[in-house]
């Protein structure tokens, strides 16, 4: 979990890193160093390349078996896990909560106690609850990758999206970028603020005031420590937010936040934070458009900006499976030395 | 601290070079076929500079491509910890090609291994050969090299350090004592 007062460093991007990885979870990226990013960064370009092949397949992980946990809906994520670690010739079983010994009352550490026992090299997990990654890491031997908890992390997702940025963009030091949406209880967008952070990206968050995290006040440089998350700017209005934006990432809507009494209309909601791209025109120009999905095409996003150009949305995705393919792989290096 | 001796000074280095050049050109009569295929981290230079030599004294520019064989290590358990897996550049389709593999040390062979793995994921080469600067022996597979810079005998003891200009700012091979 954030460290709350921990010190956070900027990154200067291109520069090798010569630090090895030591990790043998990816649990969040909060505490993770120049030569972290760097590292995962790098190894993603030669995942690329092995995903650019006709055949694209290699041996590394030969024998080693990937479970994939998923206590929530997935699409993407769960996809990219399998095809990442099929093409690093493992072997890649998916359980998810529905159909196993989950419905018939199994505590999650037992369950991941007996994915060990049939021979978990990695486990890949995403729960409703923030923290439970760390409670099944803190009782397995296997690795344990974070594939999204509750409202707290999703460090796969922040990573592909500093890659996608880092293709466009090249450096994202003094870059703004905007994240519109349900920044209170989005795991993508904190993750997200404390990697871009980190890279030196200039973070803009943008909501209406239900949607903020409760006492969130605009700032600039080091760690809120109420909040256990780096200060970013904070706009209430899109309008003003999106100005010379260099990257504007929109969040799903979760159409339960309208019943909680969150917001007032679907409508209201579009009218006032949806990408459009009357908006987009005073972003920076050629300045991308990402979602970690899935969209709510109409809602936080206009149809014609999601099909734009400028939209990176497909690439996310894409480079998605390389992320996943460099993080399994240095996990699995890690594991060789215990 | 520069320890152990000198077994190929810069002179050295850039004769045995230019004279495999000279011998893949001789044994690859009509070099259209040639592709020179350096691994990662000294055998690219290494194939760059056999690949000047050659255009040089045969007006041909063979293709150079660059090989991390990180993906296809068979001791992934044994890795060091955070060695770097690189992308992979291989300019041309393999199929039909006469590969000349470059390495700076050829010493167990396992390197050249999974090399060769790596290659069948890029074509069917017509033929698959070797070039090292330094053999130094011990091998523990069925490997030769085609083209040696030179023998250099060592005991296990011992480590075979090459230096080049492109990553080490010098030209120079030395034989060290293995530091534990």
């Amino acid at each position: 979990m954030a460290q709350v007062g921990s010190k956070l460093e900027t990154i200067a991007p291109g520069i090798p890193s010569t630090a090895p990885w030591t990790r043998r979870h990816l649990l969040d990226v909060d505490d993770f160093t120049h030569d972290e990013i760097e590292l995962v960064m790098q190894t993603t370009d030669a995942m690329k390349e092995v995903l650019g092949r006709d055949v694209p397949r290699v041996p590394a992980l030969r024998g080693r078996t990937i479970i994939t946990l998923f206590y929530e809906a997935s699409t993407r994520t769960r996809a990219s896990f399998e095809l990442a670690g099929k093409a690093l010739g493992a072997d890649v079983i998916n359980v998810a909560s529905s159909g196993s010994s989950v419905e018939k009352g199994e505590s999650l550490v037992d369950t991941v106690r007996t994915l060990q026992a049939v021979g978990a090299d990695i486990l890949v997990m995403r729960h409703g609850s923030s923290g439970a990654p760390y409670l099944v890491a803190n009782n397995v031997s296997a690795s344990v990758i974070n594939a999204g908890d509750g409202w707290h992390a999703h460090p796969t997702q922040a990573l592909l999206d500093l890659y996608t940025m880092r293709q466009h963009l090249g450096d994202v030091r003094g870059r703004k970028v905007v994240i519109v949406g349900d920044i209170a209880h989005s795991r993508v967008a904190r993750s997200n603020i404390w990697l871009l952070s980190a890279a030196g990206a200039g973070v803009t968050v943008c909501a209406p005031p239900t949607l903020l995290p409760a006492g969130i006040k605009s700032g600039e440089g080091g760690i809120d420590e109420q909040l256990a998350m780096p200060r970013v700017q904070v706009e209430s209005s899109l309008d003003v937010a999106i100005e010379g934006a260099d990257a504007v990432m929109a969040l799903r809507l979760q159409k339960e936040r309208m019943t909680s009494g969150l917001l007032p209309s679907l409508r209201e909601y579009s009218t006032l934070y949806q990408v459009t791209e009357q908006r987009l025109a005073t972003a920076a120009t050629g300045a991308l458009v990402m979602h970690p999905g899935p969209m709510n095409e109409g809602v936080e996003i206009s149809t014609a900006v999601a099909t734009s150009l400028q939209a990176v949305i497909e690439e996310q995705v894409t480079n998605g499976v390389a992320v996943r393919m460099a993080l399994l792989y240095l996990l699995s290096t890690r594991r060789a030395q215990l | 601290m520069l320890s152990g001796r000198v077994v190929l000074t810069e002179d050295e280095i850039r004769r045995a070079v230019r004279r495999i050049a000279h011998e893949i050109a001789e044994r690859n009569h009509g070099l259209d076929q040639v592709v020179l295929v350096g691994l990662r981290t000294r055998g690219v230079p290494l194939a760059e500079r056999m690949a000047a030599a050659i255009a040089e004294f045969e007006r041909v520019r063979v293709p150079v491509g660059t090989l991390d064989i990180g993906l296809y290590r068979d001791d992934i358990r044994s890795l060091e910890l955070g060695s770097k897996v690189m992308p992979t550049d291989i300019p041309v389709s393999l199929d039909g090609r006469r590969v000349v593999l470059v390495d700076d040390v050829l010493y167990t062979g396992r390197s050249i291994r999974a090399a060769m793995d790596a290659l069948a994921d890029f074509g069917r080469p017509d033929q698959i050969q070797l070039a090292v600067l330094v053999d130094r022996g011990h091998r523990q597979l069925p490997i030769r090299a085609d083209y040696v810079g030179k023998n250099i005998p060592t005991s296990l003891e011992e480590q075979v350090r090459v230096n080049l200009a492109e990553t080490d700012d010098e030209d120079e091979v030395r034989i060290e004592k293995r530091e534990d």
